[in-house]
């Protein structure tokens, strides 16, 4: 076996540039499946059309969503073993399970319940779509149980041993390897993400289509409204919610990978008499120190320990072989957590709107949603790349190395692949990127159509877009 | 350890029955783009598309199930043959990204649907080639040094590997061809009996030429099919397709709808078994045991609750989907 330093670099800018690519898309869905829930439920308790409007509407940018989920989720699935062959093999007993598991509940689920839920409301009658609408939702949600536990196993292993051939190995029945110590930090924190960001697309559509419309237009600004209403109330609620969640999930990754910490913290140094919060600076890992810094003494020490004299050890603890690249992850967090405090802006002041009684006139308020818009996904990606670079230099922390791990492949091989993913991914994401703004930038409207071509079926009755075609003069083929 | 054993060949049971759910389900819809550009722009088309478009994605999950269940079970299998079928596999994932997301963004972007059609067709029809070629990679062996691959990256490609490619990318158009002509009516349905005529010969050459190769590729494949008193269950196998070949003939004639699909589909089923039959015990041939790779005892264990409760599940209401959109594909809105 041999590794070569280049195709290992190769292997991991493909999986980040994979996986990066691939998490939007579920970041998405999980938020947007259950709010599609949420409108049908409401649309069949209340019988308003308004619902049934939005939840088409919003079903036809899904099952774009969807399908780019589903296909950049296949290469996943199969990466493992091209790109880090060494890795599946040691762990493959213990992580193999919980990925077999997340197929057999989850994604049969979603995708077994997709068809009626994007094809079948006159089919199966309005209760049984429900029905799938809540199957595929509940499926997104059991998907992410299992790859974060996965996920989280990864950070903060336990209940394993090492048999002869190297392998991890579960030691002492399952419960301690899909509970382990950061799953349900993580599970909780990365699923309230997904809501928030849904929330924030619905708000910056919604925002956009009441500043774009007159107000004289009454029945399409009123799906406007709702909408933007419902993802305001979102955010104000979850995004506070987020920030304590976020917080306990620091505190958890503080006792099981300090070093992380002190990447995101920017700490270089030990600081035995209360450590400093960095707000800025430049990290420069090749003389370990921070550049340039503007910090808050003691605060660090105040939030990780709750008391502002506490030690807090630093990098130098740390050996230099073990140590994270502080460059992105100092970055990455920020990124993160500057827009989590944007996000909460956005809530308190929609809620300042709402008693003002202003919410849907307060122009300043919409254009700063709309800006909000993709911010859900920068986070996300933001939050993913802090813990994921946080980890290294390690794919199980403390136990395999990232360098250990890859697949015997030469640099030229992984050097093509990654070319073609990057080439493909952008065009074919790109295209589907520009298709989802072209759906959003139409406003949702009295007697919204479903997905448009609907296979009509001889068996079924007249699906949606073929009775709006016919309205319109054309057929639905 | 005869426990061990027996779990071991359960989860091989398991696994083979996934992949070969994913041939049943996947190989008609692959087939459809494979065939894509063949039909007409506009109702053909169309008509074509929505007869696959509510079940595609449930089809392509036993292709996850596969790959996840081959890393759960057989860690060893998986790690080595993923590396060693690395440029296949990576252009089957990036195929299935085209045709994938053709299913919705070919109703999104008229002005671009050509584009997206092509990638339909492009997608489909390497998909299915490198899932052949994937096959004859596996059946001609791969260098395995420790517990890695041990060869090169083009050692995939030979002629052997390129006539399973081509014969699978015909088995899967037949497959199309024939679900067509049972989900669909008028034009539609003529065009696809007359692909099936074309097809039907070309996917028998090809079965013929790939299982009169496979004995000579070494791999004691000649041994396991040929030593009495082996042959005599052997030689069942292609006895039984001769059989299904004149059934299929007839129902060609007769205009059956449904009959040609499931026949076609027995066929596909008794290449399976031949397929077993010159790999077993091996996962990678005459390198890996199903028993060198399997994963522990108690991950075997532990996943085989889930698939024993799961998979009836799954099935059942995978059936329902398919009974919502039962039928046969209006070619417009059914007024």
């Amino acid at each position: 076996m041999f590794h070569d330093a280049d195709a290992l670099l190769l292997a991991r800018l493909q999986f980040g540039f994979t996986i990066s690519f691939h998490f939007i898309f579920p970041a998405f869905s999980i938020g947007l499946a259950s709010y599609l829930a949420v409108l049908e439920a409401l649309w069949l308790r209340t019988g308003r059309a308004l619902y049934l409007d939005l939840y088409k509407y919003w079903l036809k940018i899904f099952a774009v969503v969807f399908a780019m989920g589903v296909v950049s989720g296949i290469v996943m699935s199969y990466q493992f073993g091209t790109n880090w062959a060494v890795f599946s093999d040691r762990a493959g007993p213990v992580i193999g399970p919980l990925m077999a598991y997340e197929v057999l509940t989850a994604f049969f689920l979603e995708a077994g319940f997709l068809g009626v839920m994007l094809f079948g409301m006159k089919k199966v009658g309005r209760r049984l779509h429900f029905f799938a609408t809540l199957m595929v939702a509940v499926g997104t949600f059991i998907s992410a149980f299992w790859i974060l536990s996965v996920n989280s196993w990864m950070q903060t292993p336990q209940g394993y041993a090492i048999n002869t051939q190297g392998q991890f190995v579960p030691a002492a029945g399952w419960l301690p390897i899909i509970f382990n110590p950061s799953f349900p930090y993580r599970l909780v924190h990365t699923v309230i993400a997904a809501y928030l960001t849904t929330a924030l697309v619905v708000g910056a559509v919604g925002a956009w289509h009441l500043l774009h419309q007159s107000s004289k237009d009454e029945a399409k600004h009123e799906h406007a409204r709702t909408m933007f209403s419902m993802a305001m109330w979102m955010a104000a609620i979850v995004a506070p919610v987020q920030v304590l969640v976020g917080d306990a999930h620091g505190l958890n990754t503080l006792e099981h990978q300090p070093a992380k910490v002190m990447a995101m913290e920017g700490h270089f140094q030990s600081h035995p008499e209360g450590a400093p919060l960095i707000l800025f600076g430049i990290p420069d890992d090749e003389a370990q120190r921070m550049n340039y810094v503007v910090e808050i003494p003691r605060l660090s020490s105040l939030i990780l320990k709750h008391d502002l004299d506490a030690p807090l050890a630093g990098l130098d603890s740390v050996p230099a072989w073990n140590r994270p690249p502080v460059e992105i992850v100092f970055w990455s967090f920020r990124v993160m957590v500057g827009l989590g405090v944007l996000m909460l802006a956005l809530g308190a002041w929609s809620l300042i709107a709402r008693l003002a009684k202003k919410l849907y006139d307060w122009r300043a308020l919409l254009r700063f949603a709309v800006l909000m818009g993709p911010s859900g996904f920068i986070a996300v990606l933001a939050g993913w790349i802090t813990t994921e670079v946080g980890r290294q230099p390690f794919t199980v922390y403390g136990l395999m190395r990232t360098a250990e791990s890859a697949s015997p492949l030469a640099a030229p091989a992984v050097g093509a692949s990654l070319v073609a993913f990057v080439v493909v991914y952008f065009t074919v994401f790109g295209m589907g990127t520009w298709y989802l703004l072209r759906l959003m930038s139409r406003a949702p409207q009295p007697h919204e159509p479903g997905p448009a071509n609907a296979p009509a079926h001889a068996a079924g009755i007249t699906p949606a877009p073929a009775l709006a075609a016919a309205k319109e003069g054309g057929h639905g083929g | 350890m005869a426990d061990d054993t027996v779990l071991t060949h359960i989860w091989g049971g398991i696994l083979a029955f996934a992949v070969f759910m994913y041939v049943v389900m996947d190989g008609f819809d692959l087939g459809i783009g494979v065939l894509f550009r063949v039909f007409a722009v506009g109702k053909e088309r169309d008509t074509a598309m929505n007869s696959i478009a509510p079940v595609w994605d449930g089809n392509e999950t036993w292709l996850v199930l596969g790959g996840g269940g081959l890393l759960a079970a057989f860690p060893l299998a998986y790690a080595v043959i993923m590396s060693a079928l690395y440029a296949p596999l990576i252009a089957m994932l990036l195929a299935l990204v085209f045709r994938g997301v053709a299913f919705e963004f070919r109703w999104r972007d008229p002005a671009h649907r050509g584009f997206w059609d092509l990638a339909f067709t492009g997608g489909s029809l390497v998909a299915a080639l490198m899932q052949g070629i994937m096959l004859g990679a596996l059946l001609q062996g791969i260098h395995v040094e420790g517990r890695a691959y041990g060869g090169g990256w083009w050692d995939w490609l030979t002629p052997f590997s390129v006539l399973t490619g081509v014969s699978v990318v015909c088995g899967y158009s037949l497959l199309g061809a024939c679900w067509l002509n049972w989900k669909t009516e008028g034009e539609t349905q003529a065009h696809a009996r007359r692909l099936m005529r074309l097809l039907a010969p070309l996917t028998l050459a090809a079965i013929v030429a790939v299982s009169s190769a496979t004995p000579f590729l070494g791999n004691e494949y000649f041994e396991r099919w040929f030593s009495m008193p082996r042959v005599l269950f052997t030689a069942q196998v292609p006895l039984v397709i001769a059989i299904l070949t004149w059934r299929f003939v007839r129902s060609l004639r007769r205009d059956y709808e449904l009959a040609p699909f499931v026949l076609t589909l027995a066929v596909f089923a008794l290449c399976y078994v031949g397929l077993g039959i010159s790999m077993f015990p091996y996962l990678v041939p005459n390198a890996i045991t199903l028993q060198a790779a399997a994963a522990p005892a108690s991950s075997q264990a532990f996943m085989l609750v889930g698939a024993v409760l799961l998979v009836p599940v799954i099935l059942g209401y995978t059936a329902w989907s398919y009974w919502v959109f039962r039928g046969k594909v209006a070619h417009e809105g059914y007024h």
